[in-house]
């Protein structure tokens, strides 16, 4: 070293930085070094630079930032030296990526060195240029890099393969100029030129579909017989890997014969008999020789069919899957999910096994094995599958939990075989995992029990019993509280009792305890309470001798400090209080809740029919608005403070309440008329407080016709006046006062809307074109929306040529069908509509978005509009 | 292809990382605090492939050092593990029988390795032989350069006495 050298030795600064005890001793340290090193950039120390980029470069591995010696890089690629330039480059590499804008500066150098009579500064340039070239360095340095893939040194040759895959891939326009030279070096025998130049084929493949037929009719048969030569390769210690003649040739050559067999006959033909020699010829001792197998079994499976060869893969995986070592069990697993959709059946072979890494120690497998079980399951084997995996959920890692509650739900939610099935699986996997269940699982639940009506007691007893020993899990309790609001007394007397059922003594009190203890345990969310305050007011009317120590309960719950608890516990209060005449017809039976309409519900879209009052006289009007909202939701709207909540939890959860009697009772008008009064008194309770108010906020949603509202209250007013209690303000003022009772008299069955569940939108607009949306759904895919654009032309000149087109982002699939014509006339007196068909994998996450491209001719000129729509409603 | 290649040492210190996709600096630390989160908990007889953000992240433990390298969900995860050896035999012939201190204090040498392998995220060569060859020629137009240096700066040095 230089006797005048300033500032340390990088060896001396590593040192320093290593003897560092606390981090702010090695920040002290680092601080100095970049202090100096920043003075020696603003002297433009020359003598130095090398070395101080070298310092910058170990302190940028360190994490600290380095950004003022971008610079210094490029000074040092400018110099003309090998030492500097190498270092220079490497600093390129290491400190900037290709976003930077100063990489751009360093072109003009790159293209001179690419130009160098060095082979070895060549090879710098263009391993730099491979590994952080922009765009448009990659269009400016093409024609070098071409050039150079005729290089006389196989070694700046292979380099120039792999960067030329990266300026394809950046410029896939340039793939046609790679074609022929790769062709050709298809043919060398260098090890290192073939391995690049098969990889740049394949990613030329990808990339444009004419150079994979260039390549399938001109290289197929020369790669079978380099794969050939390689199989059957005498010793050459140079590429030697435990006994397996260059392993990483071998398996380049396998995916590449992949890409070409793949949907060509001929090809795969060609194929056929070196890949066999492959599966049986490759020892499977070693790593190396399962990383052939492996890529060989993955090549077998893609191409065309030929029996025999599936035959020997999938045997290959199966004993992959028995092997000791994990990784290559998880390669099998991975390997089998692809083989699914060849053979379904000979991956059955294998599902003990595969169960069994569903509880391996690892959690790479498990995720694995998990999945592809999921994808085993059919009807013949959902029963055992099921149960082994309920079986493993008592004694799985807490964090697989969340996984495997959900593919077990969705398996039994999909395959399960009946109703009693279903429900006690669904109970197994809550008592273990309950609070694992997303919301939507157990509210489904609820549907398939109130639709099992001969297994209410069987429910209800079973959830009785789970709650005692699962408490600590929400959704068990929810479940259960709900189950025993609604058939509580089936609890006692074991009705419907099943063959299998043990009978148990329950009595009044036994049950009301279950549920006082759920509202009182303080883990309890405002949900489960609210739950529990109405299985309360049901158990009230259920069990007569109990409603005393019911209504302590529910008065417990007046102190509550959430609102919605405490409005409830008032309103539920009174009604045990003052009016037990019609409690027990408010408290009725819910409905059986249509099954058609939640899991459309669930996915989404709205169905078109309404469910909840079967085809009886006194229609309740079910606009649009209430569809939204499914029975079941609508209870527990109550925990929900949404500013819909006026219209939805007044005018539904009445609704739900009664909705019972109301669709099964209309012939005996008697007592249409007692359950009419409490419906008045009960919409009083539960709207706003002033009569006239809550007309203004019920009523419409209600009674769609507002000729009742010239009516004046009536006694019933008065009725329900005083008792009101006053909990809120009265948030809408100017509803015309009307008598309720009247409202519900006479008032006809109003006709259902059945329009548009999606109204229109205007997707696009501009001074000349306006383009709407109409949207519908198909209930059976609730992913899939369909779209009819509609274009009108707002100039006053007629359009030709019109064409429309659009893009979607990845999670969505568009089909578009031919417009209805192509010419558009002018001032908007006609339109094109064109159907679009998108496919939403996010559904419910994502909205449906899109940018979109017209062009047409005004006046024989080409014009073009662009713009993106991302005005389309979430639930689409 | 390979979208970046770490080796992290047990104590979850940085000794090489190579980025071959863009990563800006703040994801480049955020990917290197999670993966070494991720990878120096696992147990020893686990396999050797993390899934991680739609990637897998084949990983090997040498001594004190992981060698970590980020692939795409369809790659040969074994064929990685057989490049990450084959990345160490030839550390191991260059520095003979390397260890971590090696790779510390000849940092910028490990990277001119890693480059006559890797480019693009993809494999350049498969014979140790001739990466050992190709880089030490480049060391020795180093030495040469600098050798010429010295001389040139002593006989300025004796010009100017």
């Amino acid at each position: 070293m230089n006797p005048f050298s300033s500032g340390t030795r990088l060896r001396d600064m590593i040192r320093a930085i290593r003897a560092c005890k606390t981090a702010a001793e090695e920040r002290a340290v680092v601080r100095k070094e970049c202090a100096s090193i920043r003075a020696a950039v603003s002297d433009n120390d020359n003598d130095y630079r090398h070395r101080n980029l070298a310092k910058l470069m170990f302190i940028h591995m360190l994490g600290y930032p380095t950004h003022f010696g971008q610079m210094e890089c490029l000074k040092l690629i400018a110099a003309p030296g090998f030492p500097e330039k190498r270092i220079g480059y490497l600093g390129l590499m290491l400190l900037l990526d290709e976003r930077q804008e100063v990489l751009m500066l360093v072109t003009n150098s790159l293209k001179q060195d690419l130009n160098h009579t060095n082979q070895y500064i060549v090879g710098l340039a263009l391993c730099a240029l491979g590994n952080i070239c922009s765009a448009e360095m990659a269009r400016d340095l093409a024609p070098e890099v071409e050039r150079l893939l005729q290089f006389r040194d196989p070694n700046v040759r292979k380099k120039a393969a792999l960067c030329s895959i990266r300026i394809v891939k950046k410029v896939p326009d340039l793939v046609e100029n790679f074609v022929n030279p790769v062709a050709s070096l298809l043919k060398e025998k260098h090890h290192g030129v073939l391995l690049t130049a098969m990889q740049l084929c394949a990613d030329l493949c990808i990339l444009s579909e004419e150079a994979l037929e260039y390549f399938k009719k001109r290289c197929t048969e020369g790669l079978v017989k380099v794969l050939k030569d390689a199989v059957n390769s005498p010793y050459a210690p140079e590429y030697d890997i435990s006994g397996i003649a260059d392993p990483f040739l071998q398996i380049r050559l396998l995916r590449l014969l992949r890409i070409l067999g793949h949907g060509d006959a001929d090809a795969s033909d060609c194929m056929n008999d070196v890949l066999a020699q492959v599966a049986t010829k490759t020892e499977s001792n070693k790593n190396a020789g399962n990383a052939i197998l492996y890529e060989c079994v993955e090549t077998i499976l893609s191409i065309e069919d030929s029996g025999g060869l599936r035959v020997l893969a999938i045997n290959i995986l199966g004993r992959f899957l028995s092997n000791r070592d994990n990784n290559i069990r998880y390669v099998a697993l991975n390997m089998l999910m692809k083989a699914i959709s060849v053979d379904g059946q000979a991956v059955q072979r294998h599902r003990a096994t595969i169960l069994e890494c569903v509880k391996d120690s690892d959690a790479s497998i498990r995720k694995r094995a998990l999945e592809l079980v999921y994808l085993l399951v059919n009807e013949s084997n959902v029963k055992p599958l099921t149960k082994e995996l309920i079986d493993y959920l008592e004694v799985s890692d807490q964090d697989f939990k969340g996984d495997l509650t959900a593919r077990i739900c969705s398996i039994v939610e999909k395959l399960s075989p009946d109703k009693l099935w279903y429900i006690d699986q669904m109970l197994k996997v809550l008592c273990e995992a309950g609070n694992y269940v997303k919301d939507e699982v157990w509210h489904a639940l609820i549907v398939v029990i109130t639709n099992a009506s001969n297994l209410h007691g069987y429910t209800v007893r079973s959830l009785y019993r789970a709650i005692q020993t699962s408490v600590d899990q929400e959704a068990v309790v929810r479940v259960a509280v709900w189950c025993i609001g609604e058939y509580g007394d089936l609890l006692m007397n074991n009705t419907g009792m099943l063959d299998l059922e043990e009978p148990i003594t329950v009595t009044e009190s036994d049950a009301v305890d279950v549920i006082e203890l759920a509202i009182k345990r303080h883990t309890s969310d405002l949900t489960t309470r609210a739950m529990c305050l109405i299985a309360l007011l049901k158990l009230s009317s259920r069990f007569p001798s109990s409603s005393q120590r019911i209504k302590d309960i529910v008065t417990q719950s007046k102190g509550s400090l959430l609102l919605e608890l405490q409005q409830r516990s008032i309103e539920f209060d009174s009604i045990i209080e003052k009016h037990q005449n019609l409690r027990a017809a408010l408290v009725e039976r819910m409905p059986v809740l249509d099954e058609a309409t939640y899991s459309g519900r669930r996915s989404g879209s709205v169905p078109a029919a309404v469910s909840t009052s079967q085809g009886n006289a006194l229609h309740l009007p079910n606009g649009v608005a209430k569809m939204a909202d499914a029975p079941l939701l609508d209870l527990l709207d109550l925990s929900v403070d949404e500013p819909a909540a006026p219209n939805s939890s007044g005018g539904n959860f009445l609704q739900d309440l009664l909705g019972a009697d109301i669709s099964s009772s209309s012939s005996q008008s008697g007592k249409i008329q007692a359950q009419k009064s409490g419906t008045d008194v009960l919409l009083d309770l539960l709207s706003t407080g002033s009569a006239p108010a809550q007309n203004g906020s019920s009523t419409p949603d209600i009674f769609s016709i507002s000729q009742d509202n010239k009516t004046s209250i009536s006694a019933l007013d008065s009725l329900s006046s005083p008792m009101v209690p006053p909990v809120q303000a009265s948030p809408i003022t100017g509803g015309s006062p009307m008598d309720l009772l009247d409202g519900f008299g006479p008032n006809p069955p109003v006709p259902k809307d059945n329009g548009p569940a999606h109204p229109p939108i205007v997707a696009f607009e501009s001074s000349s074109l306006k383009i709407i949306f109409n949207f519908s759904k198909e209930p059976e895919s609730p992913q899939t929306t369909l779209i009819e654009a509609n274009f009108t032309n707002k100039s006053s000149e007629v359009y030709t040529d019109f064409i429309f087109q659009a893009a979607v982002p990845k999670f969505l699939q568009l089909h578009l069908e031919p417009a209805s014509g192509n010419t558009l006339p002018s001032s908007s007196s006609g339109s094109i509509t064109q159907k679009l068909r998108v496919t939403n994998n996010q559904h419910g996450k994502k909205s449906i978005m899109m940018r979109i491209r017209i062009s047409y001719k005004l006046n024989g000129k080409d014009m073009l509009e662009e713009g993106q729509i991302s005005n389309i409603p979430r639930d689409l | 292809m390979i979208h970046f290649v770490l080796l992290i040492s047990r104590q979850g210190k940085v000794r090489l990382t190579k980025w071959y996709s863009p990563y800006s600096q703040k994801e480049r630390s955020k990917v290197i605090r999670e993966l070494s989160g991720m990878i120096l908990t696992r147990g020893p007889k686990l396999s050797n492939f993390v899934e991680w953000r739609g990637f897998k992240v084949v990983y090997k433990r040498y001594a004190s050092l992981y060698f970590c390298m980020c692939i795409n969900q369809e790659d040969n995860e074994l064929e990685i593990l057989e490049i990450i050896h084959h990345f160490v035999e030839i550390l191991d012939r260059y520095f003979g029988s390397v260890c971590e201190l090696d790779l510390i204090f000849n940092f910028h040498k490990a990277y001119y390795i890693l480059d006559e392998i890797l480019i693009a995220g993809e494999l350049q060569e498969s014979s140790k032989k001739t990466v050992a060859r190709l880089v030490s020629a480049q060391d020795s137009l180093v030495d040469a350069a600098k050798e010429e240096a010295n001389s040139i700066s002593n006989i300025i040095a004796q010009a100017t006495k």
